[in-house]
């Protein structure tokens, strides 16, 4: 999905489009963005991921020009833009109510923007109709936007925000009102169209399986800072902090001290009948309270006792069954809940286990990471 | 700073401003201009004596500002305490507007509920039937009534025709005719709030009632009523603030029988040319209004929080 | 809720019938061929005849035509411009009173109104006619076109405007462009209900007049005083008829017009995977 060759972030020869230095934003007493300092490459799709309040959209109405940083300072290529108004910044938005004129057809919302910067017809005819093509609306360029459906509105939306050719293209919870299915399709149209057009799209949401799909990287935040910024695989598989692997997906935690094990190994104490070993890259003094996490899926469930390193014995508390998959609960004699997912791969095969039976869990050494926030 | 974006920032700002000035100052000043000197003026006036001239109070601008407003003199208020007339108008005008809002509350909350209970397709005429008086002329509205309450008028004549008098009955100048004008020119006031308020309640909620074993009247008082209370509140106000400084009802239709302080000012200002009595008359009816206005911008108030 | 009880049947009746049989009387009585308006005596329609000869009522009826038209189109920009100060303005000095202004006029008595602007106009020696009248009647109309458009601009979707932005307009032309077109509907009707207010006031009128100008409503309201006479019901079956299609013409417009935007928002739902 990702292109592997596509890694600005990783070379410090390549200049950034946008750099936040230091930003911090407040209302009256409420810090919205707390000393945040982010770099974000051309042709990137940036996702920034929280929860509500986290700040994500003040961030977004920052590089819109909607507000002005308190203190800190943007560049846009190199150019400082605080101060400059939306309408002189080369930024386009589209919204989450997506603020379609609705007075205006299909085809003048697309070419408003034009418009403003007194596009010769020609090439605003040509254009409007090249974004008309580019989000398959050709059919409904004089419709208003109360006759369209709102999958129609929202690539209406966008093919507004686009029709500017802008360096920087901010989406705020684009997918956000369309239903689940239809959700699912736009993301990937909307991916297609951002490598197509070859814009730097920044987007806001708070759906980590919408940030995971379409994101080149990731930035999780919370109460205005920024937690973590990776690749989807490293957001998911090496979080900096249980916030981001409880943020992500699913996630077991292990809490307890670490003594060191042997070379990048440690054991950890997290209350069991015996300690459990995982490796990391990170070192840690002996004793600290370390935190152990691991996804589900990265651990087995058996009938009999495995070989192996990470062994504990439990009782299936809770079958939850996906379909495709299926989530056991399973209670360890020190009362932890542990969750552990396996593929149903077969189908209408007996089950395995059932409620109240002793079971065995497993994992690997490399399952988890070792956290110490 | 100010590097290459600085210089046109600056001026852009600056065009702003200039626009955002004149939006805010335009209306701002031409209120201040016509309505809030002009107040300051009534309470001056108020505050002089009478003088037989033109303009005839004393002193005047011509004296200068400060002598306007040092040589004030409560003298007219005083005047106002010792002459029963205002009293007396003052007073009734309370009663006139009491009584004509609790009728009005009467009449209108049964249309008001019979619209929130009507189909969904009649609800828009309705409320356009209910609307359309008041885009006609009030003063006509007012003026149809004489016509009909006269003593050789259409509903003496009816009365007598199907039997019911024998004798005229004199309801022009009384004020039985003034409660029926202000009852008829605003109960589109009082309807449009009750209504607003019975149709946004869920008929759920009476169904959920009768279920737990209310009547039906007993479901009205104990759910329809208090859930309207807003409505019916914001419709009182509505009506009982302006009835109490009508004019034009009280002079057609309440004759010399009905004593209103709106009538009383008109008269002291036109007829008697006594201005300073006419700006403390003004004044006292201005501070009686305050308490009614307050209540109701509370209730407004009170009315969106709890919608929001 | 579909079937009325009685009572609420005779509620609605009633209330109708008190509401419209009045004007529906004079009306009626317009065409009395009697000058005594109380006995029918034959149809007749010689009193809007007497009516359009009579000069004095045709004079007020242009002084009040004129007064309406000029004062409730600067009350519709002032009160615009209020509205849109108090809705979007942010905090300025003064901020309370100036809401304060808007609003005190809604309910302050007609009577201390019109009392309170004589006495401007005498105090600052200004002739009083057409034009005192005019700066009377934009005053208070102003304020019920803010209210109106204010109520409209709150329902207003803050993000058009800082679309339009954010596409490249000044904040004079998302104004222009985008916030007036959305907000027209509330303008017009501020306008049309300015425009009422003033055919239809007589108190403040009466203060704020002199001897050069009379309105309708000043003329109708002395010859009234002296009783009811079939010339002025004449004249009221002509306003009344004027405002009732007015209202009509213009319900049914906006009514036809949400019916099909509701139509054709069905029918988009239907292109949903198209």
């Amino acid at each position: 999905m990702v292109d592997t060759v596509f890694a600005p972030w990783d070379d410090p020869n390549v200049a950034p489009l946008i750099s936040f230095k230091n930003v911090t934003k407040r209302f009256g007493d409420f810090v919205a963005i707390d000393d945040l300092t982010l770099d974000i490459f051309e042709r990137e799709f940036f996702a920034l991921l929280g929860p509500s309040g986290c700040g994500k959209t003040t961030m977004m109405r920052l590089l819109a020009g909607f507000e002005n940083p308190t203190s800190g300072s943007m560049l846009l290529s190199g150019h400082d833009i605080a101060g400059i108004p939306p309408n002189k910044r080369a930024v386009n938005m589209m919204f989450q109510s997506y603020a379609l004129f609705p007075h205006l057809s299909v085809w003048e919302n697309i070419a408003f923007g034009l418009r403003r910067d007194g596009v010769v017809k020609d090439v605003l005819n040509a254009r409007v109709e090249e974004m008309l093509k580019l989000t398959r609306l050709e059919k409904f360029g004089r419709r208003k936007p109360h006759q369209i459906s709102g999958g129609q509105r929202q690539r209406v939306a966008l093919a507004r925000s686009l029709a500017k050719a802008p360096k920087l293209l901010l989406l705020d919870e684009p997918l956000g009102a369309l239903d689940k299915k239809l959700r699912q399709d736009t993301q990937f149209e909307l991916m297609d169209i951002q490598e197509q057009t070859g814009t730097t799209f920044v987007i806001v949401t708070h759906d980590q399986e919408e940030a995971m799909t379409v994101a080149s990287r990731v930035a999780v935040m919370d109460e205005g800072r920024i937690i973590q910024v990776a690749t989807p695989e490293k957001i998911y598989e090496a979080p900096n902090s249980v916030y981001v692997a409880d943020f992500i997906g699913d996630v077991n935690i292990l809490t307890g001290p670490v003594k060191a094990a042997g070379v990048d190994t440690y054991s950890l104490d997290f209350g069991g009948t015996e300690p459990v070993t995982a490796n990391s890259d990170r070192a840690f003094a002996e004793g600290e309270t370390v935190h152990l996490a691991i996804r589900p899926e990265k651990i087995g469930i058996h009938a009999e006792r495995p070989d192996g390193p990470n062994t504990v014995q439990g009782k299936v508390l809770d079958i939850a069954y996906l379909g495709n998959l299926s989530t056991y609960h399973v209670q360890l004699p020190n009362g932890q809940i542990i969750k552990a997912q396996t593929t149903n791969t077969r189908r209408i095969s007996r089950r395995a286990f059932t409620w109240e039976d002793l079971v065995w869990i497993s994992w690997s050494a490399t399952a988890g990471v070792l956290l110490d926030q | 700073m100010f590097g290459l974006v600085g210089a046109p920032q600056l001026a852009f700002c600056w065009i702003n401003d200039l626009r955002r000035f004149v939006l805010i100052a335009l209306p701002y000043f031409w209120l201040l201009a016509l309505f809030l000197v002009p107040f300051v003026i009534v309470f001056k006036i108020a505050l002089s004596d009478a003088a037989l001239a033109i303009p005839p109070y004393m002193p005047t601008m011509k004296d200068g500002l400060s002598a306007m407003f040092l040589q004030l003199d409560f003298e007219n208020f005083v005047f106002l305490t010792e002459d029963d007339l205002y009293w007396k108008a003052y007073l009734s005008s309370l009663r006139v507007a009491f009584i004509s809002t609790v009728l009005t509350l009467l009449f209108g909350y049964p249309i008001a509920y019979a619209m929130a209970r009507a189909p969904h397709e009649w609800r828009a005429t309705l409320m356009m039937l209910i609307i359309l008086p008041f885009w006609t002329s009030f003063l006509i509205r007012v003026y149809a009534w004489i016509g009909i309450l006269s003593t050789e008028g259409l509903l003496n004549r009816f009365l007598f025709w199907i039997g019911a008098i024998s004798e005229p009955l004199t309801i022009l100048n009384t004020s039985t005719a003034v409660y029926i004008g202000i009852v008829y020119t605003y109960i589109p006031f009082m309807i449009l709030p009750i209504y607003a308020a019975l149709e946004r309640l869920d008929a759920s909620l009476i169904e959920a009632a009768e279920d737990l074993g209310c009547s039906r009247m007993k479901a009205f008082w104990l759910i329809t009523i208090p859930l309207s209370k807003g409505g019916i509140v914001a419709g009182c106000f509505l009506v009982f603030i302006p009835a109490l400084g009508e004019f034009v009802i009280p002079s057609l239709l309440g004759g010399s029988g009905t004593l209103m302080i709106g009538k009383v000012l008109f008269e002291e200002f036109f007829s008697n040319r006594d201005w300073p009595v006419a700006s403390a008359v003004a004044v006292i009816l201005l501070l009686i209004l305050i308490v009614p206005i307050i209540l109701f911008q509370r209730n407004e108030q009170r009315q969106q929080d709890a919608e929001g | 809720m579909n079937r009325l009880s009685p009572f609420n049947v005779v509620s609605l009746t009633f209330g109708f019938a008190f509401l419209y049989l009045p004007m529906l009387i004079l009306v009626i009585y317009s065409f009395n061929k009697s000058k005594l308006v109380t006995v029918w005596a034959g149809f007749s329609t010689k009193w809007y005849g007497e009516l359009l000869s009579n000069e004095a009522f045709l004079d007020a009826a242009w002084v009040t035509l004129k007064v309406a038209v000029i004062s409730s189109s600067i009350a519709t920009v002032l009160g615009t411009m209020a509205a849109y100060t108090l809705v979007r303005g942010g905090r300025f000095f003064g901020r309370t009173l100036f809401s304060g202004m808007i609003y005190a006029p809604l309910v302050m008595p007609e009577v201390i109104t019109g009392l309170s602007l004589l006495l401007l106009f005498i105090g600052v020696g200004m002739d009083r006619g057409v034009m005192t009248i005019v700066l009377a009647h934009t005053t208070f109309s102003m304020c019920f076109v803010s209210v109106v458009v204010s109520s409209r601009l709150a329902t207003f979707d803050r993000a058009l405007e800082e679309a339009a932005l954010d596409l490249g307009a000044s904040p004079f032309e998302a104004f222009r462009l985008i916030t007036l077109p959305i907000i027209a509907p509330a303008v017009v009707s501020g306008w049309l209900l300015a425009f009422t207010l003033s055919l239809d006031d007589l108190v403040i009128a009466s203060f704020a007049t002199g001897p050069s100008a009379t309105t309708l409503p000043m003329k109708i309201w002395s010859s009234v005083r002296l009783g009811v006479s079939p010339e002025i019901n004449a004249l009221s079956s002509i306003l009344i008829g004027l405002v009732a299609s007015g209202v009509i013409i213009a319900s049914l417009v906006s009514k036809r017009h949400s019916v099909r935007v509701q139509q054709e928002e069905r029918a988009a739902e239907r292109f949903e995977n198209d």
